[in-house]
């Protein structure tokens, strides 16, 4: 009782330390009533139909990138190259929806979500290898892969798959109206979302029923008892990150095939840094990220709404997202703590 | 006409320039992460911290009319985000790399929020010593503007590396980031020691970011910084935690990171994106080189979780 308590109260007390925080910035340096612009960010992000359908579109890049830190984060791994799966995945579905542009639309989209997936999973790995058998922090080698991906993007996008009459913007060929996987039925709302969350049950299915699932919870646990165990502890890392990445590459190939229609400097917007902070909040539990996302999701969903009515930069969003990762981390020491005792204490006696 | 009269020679000449002026942030940077985690914590927020310099800085000398006035803002600001990630990680069970992830959005994010007014107007530049007056060739010139920073920076990273080897603090510093049984058992406070390491740290990265705005590329705005403050972190565990290593590696980052534009600049631009890639690329092998998943790495603190 006293822990159930505390996992609703903790993270409760975060939140409403960063809204005071945010409020004050908003007070002292906009001069905006805070109170106004809450109210605006409910109204804009869960209000009506129309910003339902805003933040769940968002939400669902959120749900998959998510997974690329939440996976390998069960092996006690740190990755945040989410950005750049999510970019590779985003770059190798566009290289496959042209290079299939002919076949049927089926055949196309799936290939598209293969190729994103073996790219962002391949993305992930590489860290993940790199850990394993030559002790490279995969927290620092995630993020530079991040950077590489970023740079590999602008030289396909610049040259071999660039589409010549995208003049501003430079493209690659679009992919073809006839393979975009388009929304799901009576909503704006694209089939990304459905992929998230059937990708968020299946982790928590394999994570909680299968074998080598309570494995990886070994090695998570104590990689030194897991190796003792025979535990082949490479293997898992490897396909966890492998999965994640996979997740990030899906949700590349979801904007490719769903938004944009074609790959460029659109698919690094940040979805994959938030990811990283929705793993983060939902404690790497894959059934928590759902309504973590979304909840971010729609944080970002009303960024537009606080400009639009209030005159706030966009950055006030990201500022709210810091200061609610910073408070939810730090909210960590009051876990077990002692007037979280005095609650067992009660229940005891 | 005069980029074309050096021929090929303008390649390494453009990576001597972009050594000498794109290394500074990298210097600032990656000396004060040096002593973070000499006193045995990580700060990946230093990327937020980099911003946030960057972002006072430039509005500072705005308002001010004084780019010097901004550069000691940067370094307060930075002061200050050093000391929250100290304070926050003190807390027990916070994870210290996952805090340094939450500061460094936070700080861009608030740096993008405050700096909005900032991305018009044109603040003073920090200007820079004429070193290359010997030469007629004007791109030797150019090259050899240096900007008082990397000056200061130099000297930084050598009195730094003097300090922790032959100072009774610098011993406190090690002792801290050694073994934190050790250095209770002789009553070194090694919350505070870290604390006010941390917090050096923050300003120095503060100071990285003024350059960025102030300097060079000079000026505000939200591309301003590419990862600088980030490389520089996994820069500290391939020089090892030696501040004199830092520093070449910085000079190194700063070299490499000047390949594509000078490339471009004699007319090869195929690539020149991949090329942009260089920096990271060298940064992923040159760690690739020196890990090993049987010891921890030579020269690393004790207490540094991270590098375990």
């Amino acid at each position: 009782m006293g822990q159930a308590v505390e996992r609703i109260a903790v993270p409760a007390l975060a939140l409403l330390a960063s809204a005071i925080a945010f409020g004050l910035l908003l007070v002292v340096y906009a001069g905006v009533d805070p109170l106004e612009a809450f109210a605006l960010m409910y109204q804009g992000a869960f209000g009506s139909w129309f910003s339902w359908q805003n933040t769940l579109t968002r939400a669902a890049p959120l749900i998959l990138t998510a997974l690329c830190t939440a996976l390998p984060a069960r092996l006690g791994l740190v990755v945040i190259g989410n950005e750049g799966a999510l970019v590779v995945g985003g770059v190798a579905a566009a290289a496959a929806g042209i290079a299939a542009a002919s076949a049927p639309p089926l055949v196309a989209q799936l290939a598209m979500a293969v190729a994103a997936m073996a790219a962002g999973g391949l993305w992930i790995a590489l860290a993940g290898a790199l850990r394993q058998w030559r002790g490279v922090n995969e927290t620092i080698s995630s993020l530079l892969l991040t950077y590489i991906a970023i740079a590999l993007m602008n030289h396909f996008v610049e040259g071999p798959l660039r589409d010549p009459s995208s003049l501003n913007k430079p493209s690659t060929w679009p992919i073809g109206d006839a393979n975009m996987i388009g929304t799901i039925p009576g909503t704006d709302v694209h089939w990304g979302l459905a992929f998230g969350i059937v990708a968020c049950l299946l982790a928590w299915a394999f994570q909680r029923f299968t074998t080598w699932g309570f494995a990886m919870q070994v090695i998570g646990g104590n990689p030194k008892t897991a190796r003792m165990m025979g535990l082949d502890v490479g293997r898992y890392v490897l396909l966890a990150c492998a999965a994640g990445g996979a997740a990030a590459g899906l949700a590349g190939m979801v904007e490719v095939a769903a938004v944009h229609g074609r790959a460029n400097a659109s698919l690094a917007v940040g979805y994959g840094y938030s990811g990283i902070l929705v793993s983060f909040l939902a404690r790497h539990n894959p059934l928590a990220i759902v309504p973590v996302a979304i909840l971010l999701g729609g944080i970002s969903a009303s960024g537009g709404l606080l400009q639009r009515r209030l005159d706030l930069p966009d950055a006030a969003v990201v500022v709210l997202q810091g200061i609610l990762f910073v408070a939810i981390l730090a909210s960590e020491t009051l876990y077990g703590r002692p007037w979280s005792r005095l609650w067992k204490a009660r229940e005891a006696g | 006409m005069a980029d074309g009269s050096l021929g090929l020679w303008g390649v390494p000449l453009a990576m001597l320039a972009g050594a000498i002026r794109v290394s500074t942030p990298f210097i600032f940077v990656s000396v004060g992460e040096c002593l973070t985690e000499r006193s045995g914590r990580i700060n990946l927020g230093l990327e937020g911290t980099l911003m946030m310099g960057a972002m006072s800085a430039y509005g500072v000398a705005l308002a001010s009319d004084s780019p010097w006035l901004g550069v000691l803002v940067a370094a307060a600001v930075g002061l200050l985000l050093g000391a929250l990630h100290a304070a926050i990680c003190q807390l027990p069970r916070v994870n210290d790399i996952a805090t340094g992830i939450g500061l460094m959005l936070f700080g861009t994010g608030l740096a993008f929020f405050l700096g909005k007014p900032f991305i018009q107007p044109k603040a003073p530049n920090l200007g820079a010593i004429e070193l290359g007056w010997w030469s007629d060739i004007p791109q030797v010139r150019q090259a050899l503007q240096v900007n008082h920073l990397f000056l200061v920076g130099i000297v930084l990273a050598i009195v730094l590396a003097w300090a922790l080897k032959n100072t009774r603090w610098g011993l406190i510093v090690r002792l801290a980031g050694e073994s934190v049984d050790a250095a209770l058992a002789i009553g070194v406070p090694v919350g505070r020691v870290r604390l006010i390491a941390t917090s050096i740290g923050g300003a120095l990265a503060g100071i990285g970011g003024a350059f960025l705005s102030l300097y060079y590329p000079g000026s505000w705005n939200e591309g301003l910084s590419s990862g600088q403050g980030l490389m520089a972190v996994a820069l500290v565990i391939f020089a090892r935690w030696d501040p004199l290593r830092c520093l070449w590696a910085s000079l190194l980052f700063g070299a490499a990171g000047a390949i594509s534009p000078a490339l471009q600049s004699v007319g090869v631009t195929q690539g020149y994106y991949l090329f942009s890639a260089a920096p990271y690329v060298l940064t992923l092998a040159l760690m690739i080189a020196s890990c090993s998943p049987e010891r921890s790495l030579r020269g690393a603190p004790g207490e540094l979780g991270a590098v375990k």
